[in-house]
């Protein structure tokens, strides 16, 4: 067979399929996560099926859509293109943990509800987390450097109208907070 | 006074769940189920020799292999003709898993059940078929040949050949002032939903039960299939659709292999079972459409009046038939729009192609049908030299003509007949909207700029919410919440906001009590299913009614324990209260408890509903007639569809060197009747548009000789990113209310895709002044037309006369 299995016996292997696991830290959404990994699992898949946060969703598996992206270290990745391995001990933040923590919507999540910057959902959490970073780097986008923002991920639904006014609200919203917290 | 709710901007109150990352998608449910893996053909014809399993199994992790041998039973019959046709005298299915044949890279020929995906695709690598590759047949002209077969059994190639007609229309264009000939072309594109299919089954070993969860848009229909299938009884079956990541109709179809071959081995190996489509398998195994090549004989007066139309066209449907000859006989039928040839006939085959099935895309057929007749007004106006817009007004249906009988048969069998709609309104609208009567000062300006401009515009009429019917339940718990079910399913149209709408103004209850269940056969087991524009049609209406019947009943008990009449009362916030006494009340919730005499107590509430308390002893605890429990329960079931229409117009500029094809403007009139929702509707347009301009200027599977789909990723099928979309869409509506149906409703789903086609093959032919006649058009393609026309120009240097706004 083709996948590693463990030579030795130094390492654990899974007991059903003989593969070699790596013991992996993955610290999402400040929770630190100890799981077992093969090497080749995908970063998009171990969130969802190790870490057990579905929120994550993979919609092309070769880093084109962007439905899988997530924060590391702040940062968008498509989870689909990292194997999880590689993350070990750096920050993730996925769509769960893009809500406050005493639960309340951020306000890119309050911009899509309020915008309908959604319809089936499934592109959706790609789009808050780019769009979380993207206005962290630039607070105050005009129209076209929130279309930019977006610029790199697919919806089906939306014909992405209400994704670009989500951006614009988002950025509002952040403003008028700057200013009450100010 | 509570507030209306139908007709408001209500934001959704499905996107709570799905911000957070807790929608419930079919690959978020059932953690730790067994994993498929499908060995799909590499050829797009063959014959199967021989398929070698062994040492499969020896693979760690490898549960079980299933080939075509392992299949028993109905399992190992083709699946199933969903809509048969008298005219489809050669349908063909294919089987769960191929038996001796395949006809379309991408069909599944054998299946591996693993611990998990990675395993799975290991163990698939290593199964060894031998093919006996034989010639394919890929696009229409070689279909059409009939040189070679798809199917030995189908001479020819054709599926089936249909003819319809309305007076003489071959006599009619002969006698006519002026006639003219059209050949068109549009190709395929496909739904392409960002989540692909998936199926995920538990059979439940205690209670010997089948549990499945499908990302489809017919619970109904997935649980009758299986039950058939795998010879259980329809009790012993639930199918539940969970959130759903897109359909576009994609996921009507249905079963697909994997929606029997996922519970078949649930059952089996008494293990759950999952089965999620990659990107590639949904480009290669599930659905396209849009494939066809058309010819058009039109004979005109001297105003551009149709006098006679005649229409022939050549459908590919793909390998197999599943779906019928839905698509083709809505291109046959709502080719005719608004307008009103008095002599038409149509004649199309549809017909086999070694090539993934072709099955409703959203507008399934209309787009096509769109084209071929806006092309021809097109074609007519630049003729005459006269104003696009004139000649298509010219022969509109008129508001006074409604109900407009066609004379023809439409995709559910019934009369084509139109039930209102006012479309010289929605001209008008247009004109306004995108400035139509002002564009050759915009023409001139940008000409003197160095810059080429044009102008489009494309009508349609769509039939929407064809039945036979669909069911609506609503329930008042004792609480006063209300939950309310309906069998269709939902794949983002924000069903659970605009149903519940309807019931909090129907019953008279706040919104928020409100909450709304689809797709799920354990509360609505008689559905149908969500497709063409059918949803808020069907069980908006069927919900409605079953939310009056709850109303009627509610005040009924409530007459009684106030003393008064029914018609003596109002339901306000949920409180029954006498009409002008609004001191005299009494909760919808405590309606609840009146409404099912108790013997046994479980909280305060029910206490007041126990047999020592309530009811006169002298009659039964339940009245004659009636029911325990406040709920009511209806179906809706309309005589035939009802017609939604709109038009659409675009300005594009085609850039010189590049021909880059850039969208400067995109407005749309839209006439959906009464809207329950209009952010989600307008939501649904700019979705529609979106997919339009995908399929005029970009999308198009691109198969080469061999039916190897060259372009099955994301990174080589252009669907359309924000770059890629208009910057803004212009709406306007018009709302011509449906007579058919208790709300004066008709569908939004699919109108924003339906003219695309056409409206830009409009435009880009009136700012470069050919004849454009084959979409999608790329820029590539775009300045080949161009070195054509300039050579012929050069070869023939009297220029013709150019197509006129």
């Amino acid at each position: 067979m083709s996948i590693p299995t463990a030579p030795t016996g130094t390492q654990p292997t899974d007991p059903s399929t003989g593969e070699v696991l790596h013991e992996v830290r993955l610290h999402v959404n400040d929770v630190v996560h100890e799981v077992r990994l093969p090497a080749r699992r995908l970063l998009s898949d171990a969130l969802r099926h190790d870490v057990g946060l579905t929120g994550t969703h993979v919609g092309c598996e070769h880093g084109v859509c962007g439905a899988c992206t997530v924060l590391l270290d702040g940062d968008p990745v498509r989870a689909c293109l990292v194997f999880a391995v590689s993350v070990a001990g750096q920050e993730l933040t996925t769509v769960e943990g893009l809500a406050r923590p005493d639960g309340t919507l951020s306000p890119v999540q309050r911009a899509f509800k309020e915008c309908h910057g959604l319809q089936c959902g499934f592109c959706t959490p790609g789009f808050l987390t780019t769009i979380t970073a993207g206005l962290r780097d630039n607070p105050e986008p005009t129209e076209d450097e929130a279309r930019e923002m977006i610029g790199g991920n697919l919806c089906r639904c939306t014909g992405y109208q209400n994704i670009v006014a989500s951006v614009c609200r988002a950025a509002e919203i952040g403003r008028l907070e700057r200013e009450a917290g100010a | 006074m509570t507030t209306k709710m139908v007709g408001q901007a209500v934001q959704r109150v499905e996107d709570e769940r799905l911000l957070r990352g807790h929608g419930q998608y079919v690959d978020d449910l059932v953690p730790g189920a067994l994993h498929c893996a499908l060995v799909r053909s590499p050829h797009a014809h063959a014959r199967i020799r021989d398929i070698d399993v062994d040492g499969v199994l020896d693979v760690e992790g490898v549960v079980a292999v299933y080939t075509h041998d392992d299949l028993t039973g109905a399992m190992a019959e083709p699946l199933p003709l969903l809509i048969p046709h008298p005219a489809l005298t050669h349908g063909r299915t294919q089987y769960a898993l191929a038996k001796g044949e395949v006809n379309y890279v991408g069909e599944a020929v054998a299946m591996v059940v693993a611990v998990d995906r990675y395993v799975a695709e290991d163990a698939v690598d290593r199964i060894r078929v031998d093919y006996e590759v034989l010639p394919p047949v890929v696009g229409i002209e070689n279909a059409r040949d009939g040189d070679r077969l798809v199917h030995d059994d189908v001479p020819g190639n054709v599926a089936a050949h249909l003819e319809q007609s309305r007076g003489d229309a071959e006599a009619a264009i002969v006698a006519a002032p002026h006639t003219l000939s059209l050949d068109l072309e549009v190709e395929r594109s496909a739904c392409m939903p960002m989540e692909g299919r998936g199926t995920v089954a538990r059979w439940d070993t205690d209670s010997h039960r089948l549990q499945v969860w499908t990302s489809t848009q017919t619970s109904t229909g997935v649980r009758a299939a299986v039950a058939a299938k795998l010879g259980l009884d329809l009790g012993q079956v639930d199918v539940i659709t969970p959130d759903v990541g897109g359909g576009f109709g994609v996921k009507i179809v249905h079963p697909w292999p994997e929606e029997l071959l996922v519970p078949m081995a649930a059952r089996a190996l008494g293990r759950p079972v999952k089965f999620i489509e990659d990107r590639r398998e949904h480009f290669i195994s599930s659905a396209h459409e849009r494939g066809q090549v058309q010819h058009v004989d039109v004979g005109f007066d001297d105003d551009g009046r149709l006098l006679g139309l005649s229409v022939r066209f050549w459908h590919d449907n793909g390998a197999y038939t599943p779906y019928g000859l839905i698509v083709p006989i809505i291109t046959s039928t709502q080719l005719l729009g608004p307008y009103k040839p008095d002599n038409y006939k149509v004649v199309f085959d549809s017909l086999y192609t070694n090539t993934v099935i072709v099955t409703p895309y959203r507008g399934a057929g209309r787009p096509q049908g769109v084209y071929a007749m806006e092309r021809t007004m097109d074609a007519i106006a630049a003729y005459l030299g006269k104003d696009r817009a004139e000649v298509r007004a010219t022969n509109f249906i008129q508001p006074d003509e409604f109900p407009y009988d066609h004379g023809l048969t439409f995709q559910d069998g019934r009369p084509l007949i139109y039930d209102s709609g006012d479309y010289p309104a929605s001209l008008e609208k247009l004109k306004a909207l995108v400035g139509w009567d002002d564009f050759e000062r915009v023409r001139d300006e940008a000409r003197a700029e160095g810059r080429t401009v044009g102008i489009g515009m494309a009508c349609y009429v769509e039939g929407t919410g064809v039945g036979p019917y669909e069911g609506g339940h609503v329930h008042v718990e004792t609480s006063g919440k209300v939950k309310v079910s309906t069998g269709l399913t939902s794949q983002g149209q924000g069903h659970q906001t605009a149903f519940a709408q309807i019931v909090a103004d129907e019953l008279g209850v706040p919104f928020e009590d409100v909450e709304v269940v689809t797709g799920d056969t354990r509360r609505s087991p008689y559905s149908v299913g969500t497709f063409a524009s059918r949803a808020a049609v069907m069980s908006g209406s069927a919900i409605a009614l079953a939310a009056r019947k709850t109303r009627e009943k509610a005040l009924r008990i409530a007459a009684d324990a106030l003393e008064t009449t029914p018609e003596d009362l109002e339901i306000v916030d949920g409180v029954v209260q006498v009409k002008g006494a609004p001191a005299s009340r009494i909760a919808l919730g405590t309606i609840a408890v009146l409404s099912n005499p108790l013997r046994y107590a479980f909280d305060e509430a029910s206490k007041s509903a126990t047999q020592f308390v309530v009811g006169d002893p002298t009659k039964p605890p339940v009245a004659e007639g009636e029911e325990p429990g406040l709920e009511g329960k209806d179906f809706y079931s309309p005589p035939r569809s009802t017609f939604a229409s709109g038009m659409h117009a675009v300005v594009v500029e085609t850039d010189p060197e590049t021909a880059e094809i850039t969208i400067l403007r995109y407005a749309v009139v839209h006439d959906c009747g009464n809207l329950i929702n209009p952010l989600i509707v307008e939501g649904q347009i700019h979705g529609g548009v979106a997919q339009g301009v995908g399929g005029a200027l970009y999308e198009r599977m691109a198969y080469d000789d061999a039916g190897q789909l060259q372009n099955a990723s994301f990174m080589d099928f252009l669907m359309p990113y924000v770059s890629e979309v208009p910057r803004t869409i212009e709406i306007d509506h018009l709302e011509t209310p449906s007579p058919l149906n208790p709300l004066g409703l008709k569908g939004a789903g699919e109108a924003g895709v339906i003219p695309s086609a056409a409206v830009f093959a409009s435009a880009i032919e009136d700012a470069e002044g050919f004849p454009i006649t084959s979409m999608p058009i790329s820029p590539s393609e775009l300045h080949h037309l161009r070195l054509q026309h300039a050579s012929a120009a050069q070869a023939r240097p009297t220029p013709t006369k150019g197509p006129t706004p």
